[in-house]
């Protein structure tokens, strides 16, 4: 997603009128989009508009679709599940978003100078980010261990008697599996970030330094500005990230202990391909889509208003 | 629109581990070093040890999971959970190299992630690359239109439509097969708007000399625009054999045979199963972080770029 709209490319010089060469030109396009777009059209497009047909039906693996209107939005709304894993996915949101945001930055800024070997330091950092989901929660779970766990073994050299019990506590299941993603997400957002860095002029700084900022206003006034469509970037694709959350918790702590880390679309999981409930897990994805694209819609309000 | 080309120069060459652009002193320090140092240069030259510092205990820190994963892997299990922790293993277990290849079928789950990988990823490459060429440098009516339905599902959480998928899959019998995986990741938007954003870029006018010149329009994107892409080909090949290999979803949705599944679907399954070997499943988990490794190695400058590109404003 991109913070500007699609700005048509200048179209090649056709021969004014020249309605063959128009018609020919269409063809040629649709020849180059057309094997993506058949892949794209069934089985992205189609299943996107039927998840929305689906939500007003009635559908399982046992009886014929029947449209049943709003119902399953009447009993998702009455089922203690269904907002038990809406407070975790926000929950979680509300711990990763702001997080991974802050610690990318902040790398970014460290990472943003001109060393010797720093070229490493950025690769050391990205390569949580590309390391297979499964090793990273077996992992953490490992080092998660109430009683013998590395972390807790540092948390009482540091002198916490009461460590947390990590992913076998309820409290504190959460809070371990936002750890392991803000760890395993930060150094991709770094990248975006350093991007955004770099694309800064340096006239600007020296501008700043002319007129006699300080560093802290340097960053305050130059780059933070400078940095908003990155932000918006951020900020948007993690929001949307978080609240896909899905394979970390699944293979972490699945959900457990109890229901404290079931997030939404687990429940959809479970109930659409676990139980073939079809009909009702599409409706609450067009809940957990709404609630992506109003947050959305929002921040692109937030960033429109700022740029004016 | 950005000066994106230059910008990802710039960060090419500052991803460039080699000190080539980093901190090779410039000239005019060379010239200096005869001369006394003024105390600004002094106090620059202490900034960066102090950074160098930050950034190594940084970096170590961040490091904790995978030092510990290797290290886990060459002990014994009763060694693993120790108090206090032992970093270097007393001994080195060598066997759980070789043993694990006998105690899960390692070997085929290997190759079916290879497989699905490669599979996905030329797909997606070609595909993705002519659909951009089509959406970047062919004017014609709906086009726009079209791109932004393409933009509108990135949008969309895929679970919000993972049920209909399979549906789908189980109306055409494709459930338990590699087929029902490539069908539905090999034509994902995300490859055409990554192109797109690229060849955004190229100028028309390089199009249009080829188009004077009498090439077709295939001709162009065979020999004009495949050949200056190539970065952002290799960006969007790396990020989608990455993706598909580490993919946990949807082999597991879809894959229920073992002798179908991946190696993360195997990892997970022998953590089920023997959660006390700790060794083990460390040894398992090095054994399928180690390819992406090698190629994130070979391919990071482009890793880096693909995703600073998709970042930029198109």
């Amino acid at each position: 997603m991109t913070t500007e709209t699609i700005t048509p490319t200048p179209a090649p010089a056709l021969s004014r009128g020249n309605r063959k060469q128009a018609r020919r030109n269409t063809l040629i396009g649709w020849t180059f989009i057309l094997p993506n777009f058949l892949g794209f059209l069934a089985f992205t497009l189609i299943p996107v508009l039927a998840a929305f047909a689906l939500s007003f039906m009635e559908w399982t693996s046992f009886s014929a679709p029947k449209w049943v209107g709003l119902a399953n939005f009447q009993r998702m709304f009455a089922s203690d599940s269904f907002w038990i894993a809406l407070r975790n996915t926000v929950v979680y949101a509300l711990g990763h978003v702001p997080l991974t945001m802050a610690l990318a930055l902040i790398l970014a800024m460290l990472l943003n100078r001109k060393l010797k070997g720093i070229g490493f330091f950025r690769v050391a950092i990205f390569f949580p980010y590309i390391t297979s989901l499964v090793a990273v929660a077996v992992v953490w779970n490992m080092l998660f261990s109430p009683d013998t766990g590395p972390i807790n073994q540092f948390l009482h050299a540091v002198g916490i008697a009461e460590a947390p019990g990590w992913t076998s506590s309820s409290d504190w299941a959460l809070p371990a599996v936002i750890i392991t993603s803000v760890w395993r997400d930060m150094g991709y957002y770094m990248v975006l970030y350093l991007a955004g860095l770099q694309a800064i002029p340096t006239e600007l700084y020296e501008a700043a330094e002319v007129d006699g900022a300080s560093a802290w206003q340097r960053f305050w006034n130059v780059t933070i500005p400078s940095l908003r469509p990155t932000t918006f970037f951020v900020v948007v694709m993690l929001t949307v990230s978080s609240f896909k959350v899905f394979d970390l918790i699944v293979v972490m702590t699945n959900g457990g202990p109890g229901r404290s880390t079931t997030v939404l679309s687990q429940l959809i999981y479970q109930e659409g391909i676990g139980e073939g409930k079809f009909g009702y897990s599409s409706a609450i994805s067009l809940v957990l889509f709404i609630i992506v694209l109003t947050i959305t819609v929002l921040q692109f309000k937030i960033q429109q208003r700022r740029e004016r | 629109m950005t000066n994106m080309a230059e910008d990802l120069k710039a960060l090419e060459l500052n991803v460039q581990a080699s000190s080539v652009q980093g901190g090779a002193p410039s000239a005019e320090d060379r010239r200096r070093t005869d001369r006394k140092r003024s105390p600004r240069e002094q106090k620059k030259r202490t900034a960066n040890y102090v950074i160098y510092g930050v950034l190594v205990v940084l970096v170590v820190a961040l490091m904790v999971p995978f030092i510990w994963m290797l290290s886990s892997s060459l002990k014994e299990n009763n060694q693993v959970l120790t108090v206090p922790i032992q970093w270097v293993p007393k001994e080195f277990v060598w066997s759980n190299y070789a043993d694990i290849w006998t105690r899960i079928p390692m070997m085929g789950y290997l190759q079916n992630s290879l497989y699905l990988a490669v599979v996905i990823t030329c797909l997606q490459v070609l595909t993705g690359s002519l659909a951009a060429y089509g959406f970047s440098k062919v004017r014609f009516p709906g086009r726009d239109v079209l791109f932004l339905c393409y933009i509108g599902t990135i949008a969309v959480p895929w679970q919000a439509y993972m049920v209909p998928q399979y549906i789908m899959m189980q109306q055409l019998g494709l459930t338990n097969s590699f087929n029902a995986l490539i069908l539905l990741q090999a034509f994902g938007a995300f490859g055409v708007f990554l192109m797109r954003q690229y060849y955004m870029t190229i100028p028309d006018e390089l199009c249009e000399a080829a188009r004077i010149d009498g090439l077709s329009e295939y001709g162009i994107w065979a020999r004009v625009i495949l050949p200056l892409s190539k970065p952002a080909l290799a960006s969007l090949a790396l990020l989608t054999f990455v993706n598909t290999w580490n993919d946990y979803m949807g082999p597991f949705i879809y894959l229920t045979s073992n002798r179908l599944w991946t190696v993360q679907l195997g990892l997970r399954s022998f953590v089920g199963q023997f959660d006390a070997e700790y060794a083990m499943i460390m040894t398992g988990s090095v054994i399928s972080v180690i390819p992406i490794l090698i190629i994130f190695l070979i391919g990071q400058r482009y890793f880096i770029q693909g995703i600073a590109t998709s970042g930029m404003k198109g």
